[in-house]
């Protein structure tokens, strides 16, 4: 039993660690007891040494299943784009120009200012993380196992599961707000609107740890919503998959646990498409609406 | 799950990804959206206009007709009183020659009237005086009497 109970843990912990290629330091001891001569560049086959590694680390499944998802995306809006016409839309065309119709509506809906930058931001956001939360959807050992039979120790298939992608988009959003913010009200407009409210000037500490606060909380809680969702929902595909692991052979538990297990990721992952989808669009929505904040003068 | 460079490189992919979007995706097909939008306006109106236009032809069509109509009537009137005029203008003339030729009529049946008065009134006088030449022949020299016999001649 409490073998069994390691290889649940190891399973979970496998599934929850990035591919990350990082610089590890001369003198240190490897998973397996080797100790490094010199530093060394290589992938990290720990989560200890994942984390070793410090921060000059590249999560190398986040960055490549991204990179492809998004390339993918720019491919296939780019050869529509390139040969759009005015004529009777099909099949492709169809479907991109109705994504595009929707984000244009919600970009209409909520940004009231004049940015020819934000519905092109606003559709890359939607569609690439919908595309990253839907590697959520493909059955949880798939990729991994593909990656496994490469010799490679870990990799996770879903980049929004990664922090870094998701602080990643965050962060960029976060300047674009400020840059915004600075650009339409001028560096003294941007710094009133952080200590002259609520109270007027004689609460100014008090002002600008309120508006400080409200300020970080956003890229905070953009990044973390996306990742919190993600990653919870990954964690639960885990669980589920652990039931199948259980089997020990033909009997009426483990029969049971196998038909719970597809039964439940049938159903999580049905959920999921909504929660994938859901996510994909607070992303974006909350992205123009901290955008048209920082282009209105008063909010 | 480290916060590390892969938030950085993530950011830069994602920066480029916009770049290219707002670039190459977003204006061709928000572009190709609004030329199509315009087109179908376009196309609507042309409808509305070729439909009113339709409908102003009709219009122009019916009255045309009812002008060709008041016009026909009003010809075949003024055939209709040119005609009656034609024939008061033939009567009138009949008339009037017939009146005419009575006139003339008459006035030869008086002239004849008064020739043949004259003749006769130059018979009767021829007459008279052949008889009285018989009767006075015995009595009268007939030159004698010629101024009385003119005088009698004259008063009948």
């Amino acid at each position: 039993m409490s073998a069994e109970a390691h290889t649940s843990t190891e399973y979970i912990k496998h599934h929850l660690q990035n591919l990350t290629y990082g610089k590890l330091p001369a003198g240190y001891q490897r998973y397996d007891g080797e100790i490094l001569q010199a530093k060394t560049w290589t992938l990290a086959h720990s989560p200890q040494e994942a984390k070793d590694m410090g921060f000059v680390a590249f999560n190398l499944d986040t960055l490549g299943i991204s990179l492809v998802l998004g390339a993918l995306f720019i491919f296939l809006f780019g050869r529509v784009a390139k040969k759009a016409s005015t004529g009777v839309p099909t099949g492709g065309q169809n479907f991109v120009e109705w994504v595009i119709e929707f984000i244009d509506n919600s970009v209409r809906g909520s940004f009231t200012g004049r940015n020819p930058m934000v519905a092109p931001l606003a559709l890359t956001i939607f569609v690439w993380i919908f595309m990253m939360n839907f590697m959520d959807l493909m059955p949880i050992d798939w990729i991994p196992g593909v990656a496994e039979g490469l010799g490679l120790p870990y990799l996770k298939a879903v980049p929004t599961t990664d922090p870094n992608a998701t602080f990643g988009m965050s962060i960029s959003v976060f300047l674009l707000v400020l840059y915004y913010s600075v650009k339409m009200k001028g560096v003294g407009g941007f710094v009133g609107e952080l200590t002259l409210q609520p109270f007027g000037k004689f609460g100014l500490p008090f002002n600008l740890f309120l508006e400080g606060v409200n300020l970080i909380a956003k890229p905070v809680s953009l990044a973390l919503r996306l990742f919190g969702n993600m990653y919870a929902g990954e964690m639960i595909f885990i669980l589920i998959a652990l039931m199948g692991a259980a089997w020990t052979g033909f009997s009426v538990g483990s029969a049971t646990l196998f038909g719970s297990q597809i039964l439940l990721s049938l159903g999580w992952a049905i959920f999921h498409i909504l929660i994938v989808t859901l996510q994909a669009f607070i992303f974006m929505t909350l992205t123009i609406v901290y955008l048209d904040m920082a282009h209105q003068e008063h909010h | 799950m480290n916060i590390n460079a892969t938030l950085i490189a993530q950011a830069i992919m994602f920066a480029l990804f916009v770049w290219f979007c707002m670039r190459f995706v977003w204006p061709p097909i928000v572009g190709a959206l609004e030329a199509r939008k315009k087109q179908i306006a376009d196309g609507l109106a042309a409808a509305d206009r070729g439909k009113h236009e339709l409908e102003l032809a009709a219009k122009r069509a019916t009255e045309s007709m009812h002008d060709a109509k008041v016009r026909a009537s009003e010809i075949i009137a003024q055939a209709e009183k040119r005609s009656a005029q034609i024939i008061d203008e033939a009567k009138n003339t009949a008339k009037a020659e017939g009146e005419r030729m009575l006139v003339a009529a008459r006035a030869e049946m008086e002239q004849d009237v008064f020739r043949a008065r004259e003749q006769l009134r130059g018979h009767v006088a021829e007459l008279v005086v052949a008889g009285a030449e018989k009767v006075l022949r015995r009595e009268v020299d007939a030159k004698a009497h010629a101024d009385l016999l003119d005088a009698i001649k004259n008063e009948l």
